[in-house]
Protein backbone atom coordinates (compact mmCIF):
# COMPACT_ATOMS: atom_id res chain seq x y z
CA UNK A 1 0.00 0.00 0.00
CA UNK A 2 1.13 3.64 -1.38
CA UNK A 3 0.45 7.11 0.00
CA UNK A 4 -1.32 7.54 -3.90
CA UNK A 5 -3.45 4.66 -3.90
CA UNK A 6 -5.18 4.88 -0.20
CA UNK A 7 -3.86 8.56 1.55
CA UNK A 8 -6.26 8.30 4.59
CA UNK A 9 -5.98 4.90 5.26
CA UNK A 10 -2.17 4.93 5.43
CA UNK A 11 -2.59 7.98 7.48
CA UNK A 12 -4.42 6.06 9.98
CA UNK A 13 -2.44 3.19 9.96
CA UNK A 14 0.83 5.50 10.78
CA UNK A 15 -1.10 7.06 13.65
CA UNK A 16 -1.92 4.31 15.43
CA UNK A 17 1.33 3.07 14.63
CA UNK A 18 2.53 6.14 16.41
CA UNK A 19 0.22 5.82 19.85
CA UNK A 20 0.90 2.38 19.44
CA UNK A 21 4.49 3.21 20.40
CA UNK A 22 3.30 5.97 23.06
CA UNK A 23 1.67 2.82 25.07
CA UNK A 24 -1.85 3.86 24.06
CA UNK A 25 -4.45 1.45 24.59
CA UNK A 26 -5.97 0.66 21.60
CA UNK A 27 -9.85 1.67 22.27
CA UNK A 28 -7.97 5.45 22.43
CA UNK A 29 -6.29 5.27 19.83
CA UNK A 30 -9.32 4.06 17.63
CA UNK A 31 -11.40 7.03 19.51
CA UNK A 32 -8.40 9.62 18.55
CA UNK A 33 -7.82 8.76 15.03
CA UNK A 34 -11.37 8.77 14.24
CA UNK A 35 -12.05 12.25 15.83
CA UNK A 36 -9.25 13.43 13.84
CA UNK A 37 -10.66 12.41 10.74
CA UNK A 38 -13.92 14.05 11.65
CA UNK A 39 -12.06 17.43 12.60
CA UNK A 40 -10.14 16.98 9.73
CA UNK A 41 -13.66 16.02 7.10
CA UNK A 42 -14.95 19.02 8.79
CA UNK A 43 -12.40 21.73 8.54
CA UNK A 44 -11.97 20.59 4.89
CA UNK A 45 -15.16 21.68 4.43
CA UNK A 46 -15.32 24.36 6.04
CA UNK A 47 -12.60 25.68 3.57
CA UNK A 48 -14.68 24.45 0.58
CA UNK A 49 -17.51 26.49 2.23
CA UNK A 50 -15.79 29.87 2.32
CA UNK A 51 -15.04 29.28 -1.39
CA UNK A 52 -18.09 28.62 -2.29
CA UNK A 53 -19.40 32.41 -0.58
CA UNK A 54 -16.51 33.72 -3.25
CA UNK A 55 -18.19 31.18 -6.68
CA UNK A 56 -21.49 32.31 -5.00
CA UNK A 57 -21.09 35.94 -5.30
CA UNK A 58 -19.04 35.79 -8.78
CA UNK A 59 -21.57 33.36 -10.65
CA UNK A 60 -24.52 35.70 -9.46
CA UNK A 61 -22.87 38.41 -10.87
CA UNK A 62 -22.50 36.97 -13.80
CA UNK A 63 -26.13 36.23 -14.04
CA UNK A 64 -26.92 39.86 -14.01
CA UNK A 65 -24.39 41.22 -15.95
CA UNK A 66 -22.15 42.26 -13.25
CA UNK A 67 -18.57 42.19 -11.97
CA UNK A 68 -18.62 40.55 -9.00
CA UNK A 69 -16.15 41.21 -6.09
CA UNK A 70 -13.04 41.89 -8.47
CA UNK A 71 -11.07 43.92 -5.64
CA UNK A 72 -9.20 42.00 -3.31
CA UNK A 73 -6.73 39.71 -4.61
CA UNK A 74 -6.88 38.15 -7.65
CA UNK A 75 -10.63 37.53 -9.16
CA UNK A 76 -11.52 39.06 -5.62
CA UNK A 77 -10.32 35.50 -4.18
CA UNK A 78 -9.61 37.04 -0.63
CA UNK A 79 -13.68 39.06 -0.58
CA UNK A 80 -14.85 36.06 1.65
CA UNK A 81 -12.25 36.48 4.07
CA UNK A 82 -13.34 40.39 4.40
CA UNK A 83 -16.76 39.04 4.80
CA UNK A 84 -15.93 36.86 7.77
CA UNK A 85 -14.06 39.58 9.35
CA UNK A 86 -16.91 42.07 9.06
CA UNK A 87 -19.56 39.39 10.56
CA UNK A 88 -16.92 38.40 12.92
CA UNK A 89 -16.84 42.10 14.69
CA UNK A 90 -20.67 42.82 14.10
CA UNK A 91 -23.03 43.48 16.88
CA UNK A 92 -23.99 39.99 18.73
CA UNK A 93 -27.69 40.77 19.27
CA UNK A 94 -30.70 38.72 21.10
CA UNK A 95 -33.64 39.98 20.49
CA UNK A 96 -35.84 41.06 23.85
CA UNK A 97 -38.04 37.90 24.44
CA UNK A 98 -36.58 35.27 22.66
CA UNK A 99 -35.88 32.36 23.95
CA UNK A 100 -32.11 32.26 24.73
CA UNK A 101 -30.87 28.80 24.81
CA UNK A 102 -32.77 27.74 21.81
CA UNK A 103 -31.99 30.95 19.51
CA UNK A 104 -28.34 29.94 19.79
CA UNK A 105 -28.65 26.75 19.43
CA UNK A 106 -30.48 26.77 16.15
CA UNK A 107 -27.61 28.22 13.61
CA UNK A 108 -25.45 25.35 15.17
CA UNK A 109 -27.89 22.58 14.42
CA UNK A 110 -28.35 24.32 10.91
CA UNK A 111 -24.74 24.02 9.85
CA UNK A 112 -24.37 20.64 11.58
CA UNK A 113 -27.86 19.45 9.87
CA UNK A 114 -25.38 19.64 6.69
CA UNK A 115 -21.68 18.83 7.99
CA UNK A 116 -23.56 15.50 8.98
CA UNK A 117 -24.33 14.53 5.06
CA UNK A 118 -20.53 14.90 4.76
CA UNK A 119 -19.83 11.73 6.98
CA UNK A 120 -21.93 9.53 4.49
CA UNK A 121 -20.11 11.51 0.82
CA UNK A 122 -17.77 8.88 -0.58
CA UNK A 123 -15.11 11.24 -1.98
CA UNK A 124 -12.93 8.41 -3.58
CA UNK A 125 -13.61 4.48 -3.47
CA UNK A 126 -11.30 4.65 -0.64
CA UNK A 127 -11.63 7.70 1.01
CA UNK A 128 -15.31 7.98 3.04
CA UNK A 129 -16.46 8.70 6.65
CA UNK A 130 -18.48 6.06 6.96
CA UNK A 131 -19.96 3.61 4.08
CA UNK A 132 -24.04 3.38 6.07
CA UNK A 133 -26.03 0.46 4.22
CA UNK A 134 -28.97 3.10 4.85
CA UNK A 135 -27.25 5.93 3.29
CA UNK A 136 -30.75 7.13 1.34
CA UNK A 137 -31.92 7.40 4.27
CA UNK A 138 -29.50 9.28 6.56
CA UNK A 139 -30.03 12.22 3.71
CA UNK A 140 -33.51 12.56 5.05
CA UNK A 141 -32.52 12.02 8.59
CA UNK A 142 -30.52 14.86 8.90
CA UNK A 143 -32.84 16.80 6.44
CA UNK A 144 -35.22 16.60 9.51
CA UNK A 145 -32.54 17.75 12.08
CA UNK A 146 -32.08 20.96 9.38
CA UNK A 147 -35.95 21.42 9.76
CA UNK A 148 -35.85 21.43 13.43
CA UNK A 149 -33.22 24.48 13.28
CA UNK A 150 -35.38 26.40 11.22
CA UNK A 151 -38.52 25.93 13.41
CA UNK A 152 -35.79 26.59 16.82
CA UNK A 153 -34.95 29.62 15.01
CA UNK A 154 -38.05 31.08 13.91
CA UNK A 155 -40.01 30.16 17.37
CA UNK A 156 -36.81 31.61 19.55
CA UNK A 157 -36.24 34.74 17.95
CA UNK A 158 -40.02 36.29 19.22
CA UNK A 159 -40.76 37.55 15.45
CA UNK A 160 -43.57 37.39 13.62
CA UNK A 161 -41.69 37.36 10.82
CA UNK A 162 -39.71 34.89 11.49
CA UNK A 163 -42.51 32.33 13.09
CA UNK A 164 -44.28 32.74 9.40
CA UNK A 165 -40.87 31.62 7.59
CA UNK A 166 -39.92 28.70 9.65
CA UNK A 167 -43.89 27.79 9.21
CA UNK A 168 -43.41 28.14 5.67
CA UNK A 169 -40.11 26.21 5.36
CA UNK A 170 -41.61 23.42 7.15
CA UNK A 171 -44.38 22.96 4.81
CA UNK A 172 -42.05 23.02 1.95
CA UNK A 173 -39.97 20.26 3.28
CA UNK A 174 -42.82 18.18 4.73
CA UNK A 175 -44.21 18.20 1.32
CA UNK A 176 -41.05 17.78 -0.71
CA UNK A 177 -40.00 14.85 1.43
CA UNK A 178 -41.97 12.62 -0.51
CA UNK A 179 -41.23 13.09 -3.68
CA UNK A 180 -37.49 13.21 -2.52
CA UNK A 181 -37.72 9.98 -0.97
CA UNK A 182 -39.21 8.19 -3.94
CA UNK A 183 -37.08 9.60 -6.11
CA UNK A 184 -33.93 8.19 -4.35
CA UNK A 185 -35.47 4.92 -4.24
CA UNK A 186 -34.76 4.58 -7.83
CA UNK A 187 -31.04 4.04 -7.75
CA UNK A 188 -31.43 2.03 -4.81
CA UNK A 189 -33.77 -0.10 -6.57
CA UNK A 190 -30.96 0.08 -9.76
CA UNK A 191 -28.46 -0.87 -7.48
CA UNK A 192 -29.82 -3.18 -5.20
CA UNK A 193 -28.37 -0.91 -2.27
CA UNK A 194 -28.60 2.51 0.08
CA UNK A 195 -25.43 2.85 0.58
CA UNK A 196 -23.72 5.10 -1.62
CA UNK A 197 -20.58 3.63 -2.17
CA UNK A 198 -22.41 0.30 -3.70
CA UNK A 199 -24.66 2.62 -5.76
CA UNK A 200 -21.51 4.31 -7.28
CA UNK A 201 -20.12 1.15 -8.10
CA UNK A 202 -23.35 0.12 -10.10
CA UNK A 203 -23.32 3.20 -12.25
CA UNK A 204 -21.42 1.20 -14.98
CA UNK A 205 -24.40 3.60 -16.71
CA UNK A 206 -24.99 6.86 -15.22
CA UNK A 207 -28.42 6.88 -13.69
CA UNK A 208 -29.36 9.83 -15.35
CA UNK A 209 -29.46 7.81 -18.33
CA UNK A 210 -31.73 4.97 -16.80
CA UNK A 211 -33.76 7.24 -14.56
CA UNK A 212 -33.87 10.94 -16.03
CA UNK A 213 -37.02 11.73 -14.91
CA UNK A 214 -35.84 10.94 -11.50
CA UNK A 215 -32.85 13.39 -11.28
CA UNK A 216 -34.85 15.76 -12.50
CA UNK A 217 -37.23 15.14 -9.99
CA UNK A 218 -34.87 15.17 -7.03
CA UNK A 219 -32.90 17.86 -8.00
CA UNK A 220 -36.61 19.61 -7.79
CA UNK A 221 -36.97 18.51 -4.58
CA UNK A 222 -33.34 19.79 -3.35
CA UNK A 223 -34.21 23.12 -4.54
CA UNK A 224 -37.36 23.11 -2.30
CA UNK A 225 -35.46 21.65 0.55
CA UNK A 226 -33.04 24.11 0.53
CA UNK A 227 -35.42 26.70 0.47
CA UNK A 228 -34.12 28.64 -2.55
CA UNK A 229 -35.65 30.50 -5.38
CA UNK A 230 -37.81 29.68 -6.75
CA UNK A 231 -38.87 27.97 -3.32
CA UNK A 232 -37.34 30.49 -1.18
CA UNK A 233 -40.66 31.21 0.41
CA UNK A 234 -39.04 31.26 3.90
CA UNK A 235 -36.58 33.83 3.46
CA UNK A 236 -39.32 35.82 0.77
CA UNK A 237 -37.62 39.42 1.38
CA UNK A 238 -40.39 41.07 -0.15
CA UNK A 239 -42.72 39.42 1.93
CA UNK A 240 -41.18 38.90 5.39
CA UNK A 241 -38.06 40.61 5.63
CA UNK A 242 -36.13 38.08 5.87
CA UNK A 243 -37.74 35.16 7.18
CA UNK A 244 -36.75 32.69 9.83
CA UNK A 245 -33.13 34.24 10.42
CA UNK A 246 -34.41 37.78 10.18
CA UNK A 247 -33.30 38.49 14.30
CA UNK A 248 -29.90 36.89 13.65
CA UNK A 249 -27.16 39.34 13.38
CA UNK A 250 -22.87 38.83 12.62
CA UNK A 251 -21.90 35.35 13.11
CA UNK A 252 -25.16 33.46 13.76
CA UNK A 253 -26.62 34.78 10.32
CA UNK A 254 -23.19 33.67 8.93
CA UNK A 255 -23.44 30.01 10.30
CA UNK A 256 -26.70 30.28 8.66
CA UNK A 257 -25.94 31.56 5.53
CA UNK A 258 -22.52 29.09 5.39
CA UNK A 259 -25.19 26.29 6.17
CA UNK A 260 -27.79 27.29 3.08
CA UNK A 261 -24.08 27.31 0.59
CA UNK A 262 -22.76 24.18 1.98
CA UNK A 263 -26.13 22.43 1.97
CA UNK A 264 -26.27 23.73 -2.02
CA UNK A 265 -22.90 22.05 -2.87
CA UNK A 266 -23.61 19.21 -0.96
CA UNK A 267 -27.14 18.19 -2.60
CA UNK A 268 -24.61 19.24 -6.19
CA UNK A 269 -22.59 16.67 -4.58
CA UNK A 270 -25.91 13.89 -4.06
CA UNK A 271 -27.23 14.07 -6.85
CA UNK A 272 -23.44 13.61 -8.91
CA UNK A 273 -23.51 10.25 -6.50
CA UNK A 274 -26.68 8.90 -7.18
CA UNK A 275 -27.30 9.89 -10.88
CA UNK A 276 -24.20 11.02 -12.21
CA UNK A 277 -22.05 8.10 -11.28
CA UNK A 278 -20.45 10.39 -8.05
CA UNK A 279 -16.59 9.57 -8.70
CA UNK A 280 -16.49 7.69 -11.94
CA UNK A 281 -15.73 9.56 -15.26
CA UNK A 282 -14.66 7.02 -17.64
CA UNK A 283 -12.36 5.00 -15.69
CA UNK A 284 -10.42 8.08 -14.55
CA UNK A 285 -10.73 7.75 -11.39
CA UNK A 286 -8.49 4.52 -11.21
CA UNK A 287 -5.54 6.72 -11.09
CA UNK A 288 -5.88 7.61 -7.46
CA UNK A 289 -7.92 8.17 -4.95
CA UNK A 290 -7.35 12.02 -4.99
CA UNK A 291 -8.28 12.49 -8.70
CA UNK A 292 -11.63 10.35 -7.81
CA UNK A 293 -12.21 13.02 -5.16
CA UNK A 294 -11.60 16.14 -7.32
CA UNK A 295 -14.01 14.27 -9.96
CA UNK A 296 -16.57 14.51 -7.09
CA UNK A 297 -16.00 17.52 -5.94
CA UNK A 298 -15.91 19.20 -10.19
CA UNK A 299 -19.60 17.12 -10.13
CA UNK A 300 -20.35 18.38 -7.33
CA UNK A 301 -19.73 21.96 -8.26
CA UNK A 302 -22.02 21.27 -11.72
CA UNK A 303 -25.26 20.36 -9.37
CA UNK A 304 -24.72 23.75 -7.16
CA UNK A 305 -23.57 25.75 -10.53
CA UNK A 306 -27.15 24.45 -11.43
CA UNK A 307 -28.90 24.92 -8.50
CA UNK A 308 -27.57 29.03 -9.17
CA UNK A 309 -28.37 28.89 -12.52
CA UNK A 310 -32.16 27.68 -11.54
CA UNK A 311 -32.11 30.71 -8.56
CA UNK A 312 -31.02 33.89 -10.35
CA UNK A 313 -33.02 33.13 -13.22
CA UNK A 314 -36.84 31.56 -12.16
CA UNK A 315 -38.80 33.99 -10.33
CA UNK A 316 -40.37 32.80 -6.30
CA UNK A 317 -43.40 30.69 -6.58
CA UNK A 318 -46.99 31.28 -4.49
CA UNK A 319 -47.12 28.60 -1.63
CA UNK A 320 -50.03 26.99 -2.61
CA UNK A 321 -48.94 26.74 -6.42
CA UNK A 322 -45.68 25.17 -4.58
CA UNK A 323 -47.36 22.91 -2.23
CA UNK A 324 -49.41 21.98 -5.08
CA UNK A 325 -46.72 21.09 -7.61
CA UNK A 326 -45.69 18.90 -4.85
CA UNK A 327 -48.67 16.88 -3.76
CA UNK A 328 -50.67 17.55 -7.01
CA UNK A 329 -47.76 16.71 -9.76
CA UNK A 330 -44.40 15.76 -8.47
CA UNK A 331 -45.67 13.05 -5.97
CA UNK A 332 -47.58 10.97 -8.14
CA UNK A 333 -44.81 10.79 -11.11
CA UNK A 334 -42.25 10.05 -8.80
CA UNK A 335 -44.56 6.97 -7.33
CA UNK A 336 -45.40 5.88 -10.58
CA UNK A 337 -41.93 6.17 -12.02
CA UNK A 338 -40.83 4.19 -9.07
CA UNK A 339 -43.34 1.08 -9.70
CA UNK A 340 -42.76 1.61 -13.34
CA UNK A 341 -39.18 1.54 -12.42
CA UNK A 342 -38.88 -1.44 -10.04
CA UNK A 343 -41.20 -3.50 -13.12
CA UNK A 344 -39.23 -3.03 -15.96
CA UNK A 345 -35.68 -3.21 -13.95
CA UNK A 346 -36.93 -6.81 -12.62
CA UNK A 347 -38.21 -7.91 -16.39
CA UNK A 348 -34.68 -6.86 -17.83
CA UNK A 349 -32.35 -7.63 -14.57
CA UNK A 350 -30.42 -10.58 -17.52
CA UNK A 351 -30.64 -8.57 -20.24
CA UNK A 352 -27.78 -6.99 -21.96
CA UNK A 353 -26.96 -3.39 -20.62
CA UNK A 354 -27.71 -1.63 -24.02
CA UNK A 355 -31.28 -3.45 -24.10
CA UNK A 356 -31.27 -2.26 -19.87
CA UNK A 357 -30.61 1.32 -20.69
CA UNK A 358 -32.83 1.37 -23.89
CA UNK A 359 -35.62 -0.36 -21.84
CA UNK A 360 -35.35 1.99 -18.79
CA UNK A 361 -34.83 4.75 -20.95
CA UNK A 362 -38.39 3.76 -22.99
CA UNK A 363 -40.22 3.35 -18.91
CA UNK A 364 -39.20 6.63 -17.85
CA UNK A 365 -40.66 8.14 -21.54
CA UNK A 366 -43.72 6.25 -21.48
CA UNK A 367 -44.75 6.37 -17.85
CA UNK A 368 -44.18 9.54 -17.61
CA UNK A 369 -46.28 10.43 -20.54
CA UNK A 370 -49.12 8.82 -19.13
CA UNK A 371 -48.76 10.17 -15.72
CA UNK A 372 -48.67 13.70 -17.35
CA UNK A 373 -51.78 12.78 -19.35
CA UNK A 374 -53.59 11.52 -16.73
CA UNK A 375 -53.31 14.34 -13.98
CA UNK A 376 -53.76 16.78 -16.97
CA UNK A 377 -57.28 15.53 -17.61
CA UNK A 378 -58.02 15.28 -14.21
CA UNK A 379 -56.85 18.74 -13.59
CA UNK A 380 -58.79 20.26 -16.65
CA UNK A 381 -61.74 18.21 -15.45
CA UNK A 382 -61.30 20.04 -11.52
CA UNK A 383 -60.74 23.59 -13.55
CA UNK A 384 -63.81 22.95 -15.44
CA UNK A 385 -65.74 22.06 -11.89
CA UNK A 386 -64.81 24.81 -10.40
CA UNK A 387 -65.01 27.42 -12.94
CA UNK A 388 -67.15 26.28 -15.71
CA UNK A 389 -67.09 29.79 -16.94
CA UNK A 390 -63.13 29.91 -17.42
CA UNK A 391 -62.77 27.68 -20.46
CA UNK A 392 -65.97 29.46 -22.78
CA UNK A 393 -63.60 33.33 -21.95
CA UNK A 394 -61.34 33.03 -25.08
CA UNK A 395 -57.86 33.82 -24.82
CA UNK A 396 -56.23 36.66 -24.87
CA UNK A 397 -59.08 38.62 -22.61
CA UNK B 1 -16.93 -1.56 32.34
CA UNK B 2 -15.95 -0.65 28.31
CA UNK B 3 -16.71 1.80 26.09
CA UNK B 4 -19.88 0.75 25.04
CA UNK B 5 -21.26 0.28 28.04
CA UNK B 6 -19.80 3.83 29.54
CA UNK B 7 -21.87 5.50 26.36
CA UNK B 8 -24.82 3.38 27.18
CA UNK B 9 -25.36 4.72 30.53
CA UNK B 10 -24.24 8.42 29.61
CA UNK B 11 -27.28 7.88 27.03
CA UNK B 12 -29.51 6.40 29.14
CA UNK B 13 -29.15 9.22 31.60
CA UNK B 14 -29.73 11.64 29.06
CA UNK B 15 -32.85 9.51 28.08
CA UNK B 16 -34.28 10.17 31.56
CA UNK B 17 -33.54 12.89 32.79
CA UNK B 18 -35.24 15.15 29.07
CA UNK B 19 -37.98 12.15 29.47
CA UNK B 20 -38.61 13.48 33.20
CA UNK B 21 -38.22 16.89 31.86
CA UNK B 22 -40.77 16.51 28.90
CA UNK B 23 -43.80 15.96 31.66
CA UNK B 24 -42.18 18.81 33.87
CA UNK B 25 -41.10 21.79 31.89
CA UNK B 26 -43.62 24.73 32.12
CA UNK B 27 -43.37 25.48 28.76
CA UNK B 28 -45.09 23.11 25.80
CA UNK B 29 -42.81 24.14 22.98
CA UNK B 30 -39.66 23.12 25.51
CA UNK B 31 -41.64 19.89 26.29
CA UNK B 32 -41.79 19.08 22.43
CA UNK B 33 -37.92 19.90 21.81
CA UNK B 34 -37.08 17.63 24.95
CA UNK B 35 -39.00 14.95 23.82
CA UNK B 36 -36.79 15.55 20.77
CA UNK B 37 -33.80 15.12 23.06
CA UNK B 38 -35.61 11.69 24.49
CA UNK B 39 -36.09 10.37 20.72
CA UNK B 40 -32.61 11.43 19.62
CA UNK B 41 -31.22 9.19 22.75
CA UNK B 42 -33.40 6.06 21.73
CA UNK B 43 -32.03 6.35 18.10
CA UNK B 44 -28.65 6.38 19.54
CA UNK B 45 -29.58 3.03 21.76
CA UNK B 46 -30.35 1.94 18.26
CA UNK B 47 -27.23 2.72 16.86
CA UNK B 48 -25.44 0.78 19.38
CA UNK B 49 -27.29 -2.21 18.95
CA UNK B 50 -25.90 -2.37 15.10
CA UNK B 51 -29.52 -1.61 14.25
CA UNK B 52 -28.25 0.95 12.39
CA UNK B 53 -31.68 1.11 9.76
CA UNK B 54 -33.98 1.52 12.72
CA UNK B 55 -31.57 4.40 14.24
CA UNK B 56 -31.85 6.29 10.91
CA UNK B 57 -35.88 5.42 10.94
CA UNK B 58 -36.55 6.59 14.20
CA UNK B 59 -34.79 10.17 13.48
CA UNK B 60 -36.60 10.46 10.33
CA UNK B 61 -40.07 9.39 11.49
CA UNK B 62 -40.53 10.63 14.62
CA UNK B 63 -38.22 13.55 14.99
CA UNK B 64 -39.00 14.52 11.57
CA UNK B 65 -42.54 13.88 11.38
CA UNK B 66 -43.88 13.14 14.48
CA UNK B 67 -41.96 15.73 16.73
CA UNK B 68 -42.19 18.58 14.28
CA UNK B 69 -46.47 17.45 13.99
CA UNK B 70 -46.43 18.04 17.72
CA UNK B 71 -44.92 21.52 17.21
CA UNK B 72 -46.66 22.58 15.02
CA UNK B 73 -49.89 21.33 16.50
CA UNK B 74 -49.09 23.42 19.68
CA UNK B 75 -48.08 26.54 17.38
CA UNK B 76 -51.34 26.45 16.18
CA UNK B 77 -53.48 25.61 18.67
CA UNK B 78 -52.32 27.94 21.50
CA UNK B 79 -52.31 31.50 21.31
CA UNK B 80 -50.11 32.20 24.03
CA UNK B 81 -46.63 29.87 23.76
CA UNK B 82 -45.40 31.40 26.77
CA UNK B 83 -47.38 29.07 29.13
CA UNK B 84 -48.03 30.17 32.97
CA UNK B 85 -50.72 27.51 33.71
CA UNK B 86 -49.87 24.99 36.85
CA UNK B 87 -46.68 23.17 36.17
CA UNK B 88 -47.79 19.56 36.37
CA UNK B 89 -51.67 17.94 34.86
CA UNK B 90 -53.62 17.39 38.34
CA UNK B 91 -53.69 14.12 37.59
CA UNK B 92 -50.18 13.57 37.15
CA UNK B 93 -50.27 11.05 40.07
CA UNK B 94 -52.14 8.24 38.12
CA UNK B 95 -49.57 8.47 35.50
CA UNK B 96 -46.94 8.11 37.52
CA UNK B 97 -48.67 5.22 39.45
CA UNK B 98 -49.27 3.65 35.57
CA UNK B 99 -45.71 4.50 34.67
CA UNK B 100 -44.28 2.36 37.80
CA UNK B 101 -46.49 -0.43 37.59
CA UNK B 102 -45.37 -0.35 33.68
CA UNK B 103 -41.88 -0.19 34.84
CA UNK B 104 -42.12 -2.70 37.78
CA UNK B 105 -44.40 -5.36 35.57
CA UNK B 106 -41.20 -4.77 32.64
CA UNK B 107 -38.54 -5.71 35.89
CA UNK B 108 -40.55 -8.08 37.23
CA UNK B 109 -41.07 -9.63 33.70
CA UNK B 110 -37.14 -9.26 32.14
CA UNK B 111 -35.26 -11.10 35.88
CA UNK B 112 -34.98 -14.53 34.23
CA UNK B 113 -33.95 -13.37 30.60
CA UNK B 114 -30.51 -13.45 29.91
CA UNK B 115 -30.18 -10.58 27.22
CA UNK B 116 -29.73 -7.97 30.46
CA UNK B 117 -26.15 -8.76 31.08
CA UNK B 118 -25.00 -9.45 27.39
CA UNK B 119 -23.73 -6.40 25.32
CA UNK B 120 -24.57 -6.28 21.39
CA UNK B 121 -23.48 -9.29 19.31
CA UNK B 122 -20.72 -8.19 16.51
CA UNK B 123 -22.25 -8.69 12.98
CA UNK B 124 -19.89 -10.53 10.91
CA UNK B 125 -18.58 -7.90 7.98
CA UNK B 126 -20.43 -8.70 4.83
CA UNK B 127 -23.35 -9.01 6.31
CA UNK B 128 -26.54 -7.14 4.96
CA UNK B 129 -28.67 -6.10 8.21
CA UNK B 130 -31.06 -4.11 5.95
CA UNK B 131 -31.45 -6.83 3.43
CA UNK B 132 -32.52 -9.48 6.06
CA UNK B 133 -34.49 -6.48 7.72
CA UNK B 134 -36.33 -6.84 4.36
CA UNK B 135 -36.70 -10.27 3.85
CA UNK B 136 -38.07 -10.88 7.47
CA UNK B 137 -40.76 -8.52 7.10
CA UNK B 138 -42.34 -10.32 3.94
CA UNK B 139 -41.05 -13.69 4.91
CA UNK B 140 -44.27 -15.81 5.60
CA UNK B 141 -42.81 -17.89 8.06
CA UNK B 142 -41.24 -14.63 10.00
CA UNK B 143 -43.48 -11.49 10.44
CA UNK B 144 -45.38 -10.85 6.94
CA UNK B 145 -48.34 -10.73 9.33
CA UNK B 146 -47.97 -8.01 11.71
CA UNK B 147 -46.52 -6.20 8.69
CA UNK B 148 -49.76 -6.43 7.25
CA UNK B 149 -51.59 -5.71 9.59
CA UNK B 150 -49.85 -2.46 10.42
CA UNK B 151 -50.09 -1.62 6.68
CA UNK B 152 -53.76 -2.14 6.53
CA UNK B 153 -54.15 0.07 10.07
CA UNK B 154 -51.85 2.70 8.11
CA UNK B 155 -54.12 2.97 5.16
CA UNK B 156 -57.11 2.39 7.17
CA UNK B 157 -55.60 5.64 9.34
CA UNK B 158 -55.26 7.28 5.78
CA UNK B 159 -58.27 7.20 4.38
CA UNK B 160 -60.17 7.97 7.28
CA UNK B 161 -57.66 11.76 7.40
CA UNK B 162 -58.78 11.90 3.73
CA UNK B 163 -62.55 11.36 4.84
CA UNK B 164 -62.88 13.36 7.42
CA UNK B 165 -61.00 16.68 5.94
CA UNK B 166 -63.01 16.02 2.76
CA UNK B 167 -65.15 18.64 1.92
CA UNK B 168 -68.06 17.99 -1.10
CA UNK B 169 -67.93 20.98 -3.41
Amino acid sequence: MNLWADPVNLAARWMAGLLDGWGTPAWLSTLLIQLVGVVLLVSVMMVVDILLVWVERKVVARFQDRLGPNRLGPFGIIQPFADIIKLLIKEDITPHGADRVIYNLAPILSLMSVLLLWAIVPLAPVIFGVDLNVGALYIIATGAIGTLAIIMAGWASNNKYALIGAFRQVAVLVSFEVPMIATMLIPTILAGSMGMNAIIQAQDVWYVVLAPLAAIIFMIAAIAELGRSPFDLNEAESEIVAGFHIEYTGMKFGLFYAGELLHAFTFGGFWAILFFGGYRLFGLEQLGPLVAAVILLGKALFGYWIIMWVRYTMMRVRIDRMLAFSWKFLTPLAFALLLATALVNTLLRDASALIHAGGMLLTNVVAGAIVVQILRRFGNRERARIRPSARSVPAGQ
Amino acid sequence: MNGTQLVFLGVGAVILISALLVVTTRNLIHAALWLIVTLFGVAILYALLNAGFLAVVQVVIYIGAIAILFIFAVMLTRKELRDRGPQLNPAWWLSAIVAALTFGGLVWMLQGWSGLTRSAGEIPPGFDAVGALGNALIAPNAFVLPFEVASVLLLAALIGAVYVAFTRK
